[in-house]
């Protein structure tokens, strides 16, 4: 064989790689054959593939795939530098060549805040709880941000997240990572996008003189985890079904601006109060629904939060993020061949 | 004696044509398939295809191994397997080393973003790590030759900048096997001699690559040992230079013989090298090559001689009819004897083929790609016992040439 351990040794240590010389090549590569130690044994998994080792040594089986389910945290957790990378990318270009840059995240929740208050606050009466006494201490602005803030990122993850394989189709087919790495990077950019909303909504209640109830320590993460989870779940889905069918492209769109109605964005869920069956429904369906409105009683409402509604949005979000991935893992296998 | 690297064992891939031609199926297709899927169910079976098949080699380690085959072999399927792009429909591949594999240049490529922003981001693409980049950042950018405009969107890239810093990146990928398609091979020549030579030293410094052409030059020079797929599975394994040739359809030897199969109007039936009868050529000595040609219809042509270096680029043309006017007007009923006759052929030592063409001057009836070969055994023409080879780099056509000397002040010529 040319190449013997030594040579490359010494080649290598020439460039000032010594470090990175011994970590790669140390790795049992050259006595395969002795079979002892770990890394010698083949990992026999499905495809995509199992790496057996640490960043010393990788071998691998490629193979038929067959159901795979499971998320290979290993080979993400390898992969962690692309997916800072592409997070990066999204937030990065995003607002290249404009004049108001990163305010935009800001501005298109204020106006759409604005109009919703003139809308439905002034206009249609909506009010703000079915408690006259809460409605009344609880004006629409703040009311309606909550919401926003929320149904924001869930959307516009979902849709973006959708897209992503078809827009980054050119590199699937060109190099292998795990497909994850995709439309999560996406969600990366938009959970940005979130904390500076909400830090616009701090402001926001702060002008009105609002404390969060201290149950908002528990509420709030509870609540940004079970809307990661169901963004996740439902944005994986769509973006595995756009694959192959480009219809999710022009459906979703129109699915979303419908689910915001069904969602209490823009009124509370007490106003369903009077339809025990519809507002079941929703809460079961929706996880968002629970989620925005037990954020709203722990940050500018009574502090009682309905904790049977969030276990039920906790739940849901669960089963929504394992189908999503479920799904997506079982697919991504074909993008390259379909995309 | 340690594994093999790569082990390749009984892969194949299949597509549905069907799925392949349609770019994407709707939903309301999907829908209409399924009821009426019973009496369908037979003419798709049909309409599956493989791809690769029954595909089974090893590559040890160091090794360069080169993939050759014509379009519609299997090249990039097999190269999309083993990049793990797609995954085999049958068969398993053992891979023990970290593989990072180009099968374009400037994948993931941000036209919004920087120079430097998308070494990065394509680093991070090919497998690299941030560190890795980092390290390597100043010597990727001395190779794009792109300092100044490292913080330009690359949208406003000349496209040589462009291909020049995606390379530049790709280059310097350094994982233990290295999967290369020749897409590579983009930009300019000397570009090109720049990738290959960049390709060169990772086979140098102990990778393994494994490098998929139809340039079989830059196979020759790259590889040393090579497959060749045809119809989906492996026809021929083994030393480049053997593969290449019998790729090339080449009958090495001092004689050609065409069985009569060609169905070409006029064609080669018989050709070889009278002079010197053993195929052993010494330096500026003649060589005379004849052909006996035969014509179904009656045509005007003329015989056209190439010769090739042992890396099988072309370095001698003789157009019999475009250069020498020498057409021939060939009858069904009378085959002609061509001969070409190279009265001085200063050639240095080695192995060289010949190309017999027989063309009209805009189409060529018969194309034989290595017809004939010869070797150049003595190769001294100053007579000082300094021999000149193909090897050694310093070209191998020696033309006839006069060199004088003046004295610059007074413009007198040496004698």
């Amino acid at each position: 064989m040319p190449s013997s351990p030594s040579r490359i040794f010494k080649q290598r240590a020439n460039h000032g790689e010594f470090l990175f010389n011994v970590l790669l090549r140390h790795g049992p590569i050259h006595d395969c054959g002795h079979g002892t130690r770990q890394a010698d044994k083949v990992a026999t998994t499905r495809f995509p593939i199992q790496a057996m080792s640490t960043q010393a040594h990788v071998e691998y089986e490629i193979k038929a795939p067959r159901s795979a389910i499971s998320v290979d945290w290993r080979e993400l957790w390898r992969y962690r530098d692309l997916f800072l990378v592409m997070s990066w990318r999204d937030l990065s270009v995003r607002y290249k060549q404009t004049v108001l840059g990163l305010l935009w995240v800001v501005f298109q929740p204020l106006l759409t805040t604005v109009i919703f208050t003139v809308i439905f606050g002034r206009l249609a009466k909506i009010p703000t709880s079915g408690d006259a006494a809460e409605a009344s201490r609880v004006p629409y602005p703040v009311f309606v941000l909550i919401g926003l803030v929320c149904w924001q990122f869930y959307a516009g993850s979902v849709v973006k997240a959708s897209d992503s394989m078809v827009q980054n189709a050119q590199v699937i087919q060109k190099v292998y990572f795990p497909r994850l790495i995709i439309p999560g990077s996406m969600m990366i950019s938009g959970l940005v996008d979130m904390v500076v909303v909400s830090v616009t909504l701090g402001i926001l209640m702060g002008c009105y003189g609002f404390v969060p109830h201290f149950v908002s320590i528990a509420v709030v993460p509870i609540s940004v985890i079970t809307l990661l989870l169901t963004t996740i779940g439902q944005g994986l889905l769509c973006a595995a079904i756009n694959v192959r069918y480009r219809d999710v492209k022009y459906a979703l769109p129109f699915i979303i601006q419908t689910m915001m109605y069904v969602t209490p964005v823009i009124y509370p869920a007490s106003l369903l109060n009077g339809h025990p069956l519809l507002k079941d429904l929703m809460i079961w369906l929706n996880p968002i629904a629970g989620t925005i409105t037990n954020t709203r009683t722990s940050l500018v409402g009574n502090g009682r939060v309905d904790w049977s509604m969030m276990a039920i949005s906790v739940l849901m979000s669960l089963v929504y993020a394992a189908i999503g991935v479920i799904y997506f893992r079982r697919t991504e296998r074909h993008f390259a061949d379909i995309v | 004696m340690s594994n093999p690297i790569i082990e390749i064992l009984r892969v194949g891939k299949r597509y549905r044509i069907g799925a392949q031609r349609e770019k994407y199926e709707s939903l309301r297709d999907v829908l209409a398939k399924k009821l009426s899927r019973a009496g369908r169910r037979n003419r798709e079976n049909l309409r599956e295809f493989w791809a690769i098949r029954d595909v089974s080699f090893q590559v040890h380690e160091g090794e360069a191994l080169g993939i050759i085959g014509k379009n519609g072999a299997g090249k990039s399927t097999l190269l999309k397997v083993l990049s793990r792009i797609t995954p085999p429909t049958e068969g398993r591949i053992i891979m023990r080393g970290r593989v990072g594999s180009l099968l374009e240049v400037g994948t993931g490529f941000h036209p919004e973003l920087s120079g430097r922003e998308n070494v990065y981001l394509n680093g991070a693409i090919l497998g690299m790590t941030r560190r890795e980049v980092t390290r390597k950042f100043d010597e990727i950018v001395a190779f794009a030759e792109c300092e100044r405009f490292l913080d330009t969107p690359v949208k406003r890239y000349s496209s040589g900048m462009y291909v020049r810093l995606a390379f530049a990146v790709a280059a310097h990928l350094e994982p233990e096997i290295l999967i290369v398609d020749e897409v590579l091979a983009v930009g300019d020549a000397e570009f090109q001699r720049k990738c290959l030579g960049k390709m060169g030293d990772a086979a140098k410094n102990g990778r393994t690559v494994i490098f998929v052409s139809h340039n079989m030059s830059a196979v020759m020079q790259l590889c040393s040992m090579c497959v060749r797929l045809s119809q989906g599975s492996v026809a021929e394994v083994g030393p480049a230079a053997d593969v290449v040739r019998g790729y090339l359809g080449a009958v090495q030897g001092t004689t050609y013989l065409n069985e009569g199969t060609s169905t070409e109007s006029a064609y080669i039936r018989r050709a070889h090298i009278v002079e010197p009868i053993s195929g052993h050529l010494e330096y500026g000595k003649p060589l005379v090559i004849e052909a006996e040609v035969h014509s179904r219809v009656t045509t005007r042509l003329a015989l056209e001689v190439s010769i090739r270096d042992e890396r099988f680029h072309p370095i001698i043309f003789l157009p019999g009819g475009l250069r020498f006017g020498q057409y021939v007007d060939i009858e069904p009923t009378a085959p002609q004897r061509l001969i070409c006759r190279i009265p001085i052929l200063p050639l240095a030592t080695g192995n060289y083929s010949v190309d017999l063409i027989l063309g009209d001057g805009t189409r060529a009836f018969d194309n034989q790609y290595s017809a004939l070969a010869f070797d150049v055994v003595t190769s001294d023409p100053g007579g000082t016992g300094r021999s000149f080879t193909q090897a050694g780099g310093q070209g191998c056509v020696h033309l006839p040439a006069e060199f004088t000397s003046h004295h610059l002040a007074t413009g007198a010529q040496n004698k």
